[in-house]
């Protein structure tokens, strides 16, 4: 499935994300997400900052605009950063497209 | 790039970078009534008490302590009882909770199992195994244990529910005389369970009713339905005897041995005074009544935090444990995290005032290997600190198995404890 800059995405109806002292949690609800027990899925800095505008209203391109001021990455970066994250969080089922 | 999105497992790797929850699990005594009446358990009041179901806490109130802990930081719930699966709200607690992204943690007798809570376990998986208990692997074995015609048919027919849905379990046992003589039958079938990978665990030396007689409160009332001194009659008479136990614990010495080498070179020495040197209070249980304990067996009203406000503990000398401003009755979570941040911290620090527990317990090396604690001690004496003698005996013959002790020696008189310890 490609993952173009103008598709809005939002967490999956199948997945509960929560943030507990600071981390963000994606905690599977329904089958066929995390494999095992004890299994959750935590983001890492760049992710988390990404997950926190993939709200099902703004485009991933909004989304880029969005995290440009707050990082001081090289052109093309962030784009990179927030379709790589996108493709990872829509392969385990953790996002879908609005 | 699958960096930014990390799969984890709960316990192998800390999960967090800037200081832990306040909340890691909560405990959740659902009800006190069970549909098995076991031999040995310290808690089940009869299915039908309609008078422990009013007072137990409503679906809405459940709820919120729910809500609580997730905001508490909490990642996983135990549901636990009584038999959970025995409330009609069940299977709205249980989507509430996995809503709320809680894992939920489920110990059942198996025998509620439905098709329909099967699905469910299946569609919205626990992530965290459930737990059945087994009484014996024949109806006659099992229904000795649980005095309830056709459980054991309701267990196996639950059981085979839970694999055909391919919701993951682990069994363990209560090993009582039937169970006892079908071990190697009961073994070799847990062996064949999807998620069993390793032998099952048993409960052996059972704790007395940590109810006791007399104490009651809103939060920590009488035990209705359930004579409790009848009751602490029949448990004591299901008890292992020690030598019996320890030769259970003992039957692959091996394997016995090795275990306790690395046990024993961590954990035996004299505990002093301070009561508790366990993980009580760290987390928290509510029981079915909305009562916030330090842990699951401590019923101790004084030691006990009221979500439903009210003079707390009352009738065995009152709560220390209580806010002040927990005068009013309106059910309020809010007291779930002053239990956390203040009660039980204050409640950890307790120390030992009986002469007799400090003469044996505070200076006695098999620590380790004694059950000994705050809860076993209420429900035993009505006190935290009573040498609870069972116990004591299991782990003196324990230690004299493990040849740490002579027989007729008595381990707070030893005083070269380190060298017999780097002995085993």
């Amino acid at each position: 499935m490609s993952i173009a800059l103008e598709d809005v995405y939002k967490p999956s109806e199948d997945v509960v994300a929560r943030e507990i002292e600071g981390e963000i949690i994606i905690v599977p609800l329904v089958a066929g997400i995390g494999d095992m027990e004890d299994e959750l899925f935590t983001l890492n800095d760049t992710g988390k900052a990404i997950w926190d505008k993939l709200d099902g209203q703004r485009s991933l391109a909004d989304v880029v605009t969005a995290l440009s001021p707050k990082f001081a990455a090289e052109d093309g970066t962030i784009q990179r950063d927030v379709l790589a994250l996108v493709a990872a969080l829509v392969a385990r089922k953790l996002l879908t497209r609005a | 790039m699958s960096g930014y999105v990390i799969r984890r497992k709960v316990g192998e790797q800390p999960l967090w970078q800037h200081g832990s929850p306040l909340l890691g699990r909560l405990d959740i005594e659902l009800t006190e009534r069970c549909d098995n009446d076991c031999v040995h358990c310290c808690i089940c009041l009869p299915e039908h008490d309609e008078d422990a179901r009013r007072r137990e806490m409503s679906t809405a109130e459940l709820q919120a302590v729910l809500t609580q802990a997730a905001a508490l930081g909490a990642l996983s719930v135990r549901f636990t009882g009584g038999e959970p699966l025995i409330r009609d709200d069940f299977e709205e607690l249980y989507l509430f909770a996995r809503r709320l992204g809680l894992k939920v943690m489920l110990f059942t007798n198996a025998r509620g199992v439905t098709p329909e809570i099967a699905d469910l376990l299946a569609r919205v998986p626990p992530l965290e195994l459930v737990e059945v208990s087994v009484y014996g692997m024949s109806a006659q074995t099992c229904e000795s244990a649980t005095r309830c015609r056709g459980s054991y048919e309701e267990f196996r027919r639950g059981v085979e529910l839970l694999l055909e849905r391919g919701v993951r379990f682990v069994v363990k046992g209560a090993l009582l005389p039937g169970l006892a003589g079908e071990v190697a039958e009961f073994e070799a079938w847990a062996a064949t369970l999807p998620a069993m990978d390793k032998p099952p665990g048993y409960s052996m030396f059972f704790d007395l009713r940590g109810r006791r007689e007399g104490g009651g409160s809103a939060a920590e009332p009488p035990a209705v339905g359930c004579d409790v001194e009848r009751r602490n009659e029949t448990i004591r008479r299901a008890r292992l005897s020690p030598a019996d136990g320890v030769r259970f614990l003992t039957r692959d010495r091996e394997r016995y041995l090795k275990d306790m080498r690395e046990f024993c070179s961590k954990f035996m020495r004299p505990p002093g005074d301070k009561l508790f040197s366990c993980g009580a209070g760290h987390g928290a249980c509510v029981d079915a009544y909305g009562a916030v304990q330090a842990c699951l067996p401590l019923r101790a009203p004084q030691t006990t935090v009221s979500l439903r406000g009210g003079s707390g503990g009352g009738g065995e000398g009152g709560s220390a444990a209580e806010p002040p401003a927990a005068a009013s009755a309106a059910f309020d979570t809010a007291r779930l995290r002053y239990a956390l941040t203040e009660a039980f911290p204050r409640l950890r620090e307790t120390r030992a005032t009986n002469p007799e527990y400090l003469r044996r317990c505070a200076v006695c090396f098999l620590k380790g290997l004694c059950e000994q604690c705050p809860a076993k001690s209420w429900a035993e004496s009505g006190t935290l600190d009573t040498p609870v003698e069972y116990l004591c005996e299991v782990a003196h013959e324990q230690a004299r198995d493990l040849r740490l002790l002579e027989p007729g020696e008595r381990a707070w008189e030893i005083e070269d404890w380190k060298v017999r310890v780097e002995r085993i």
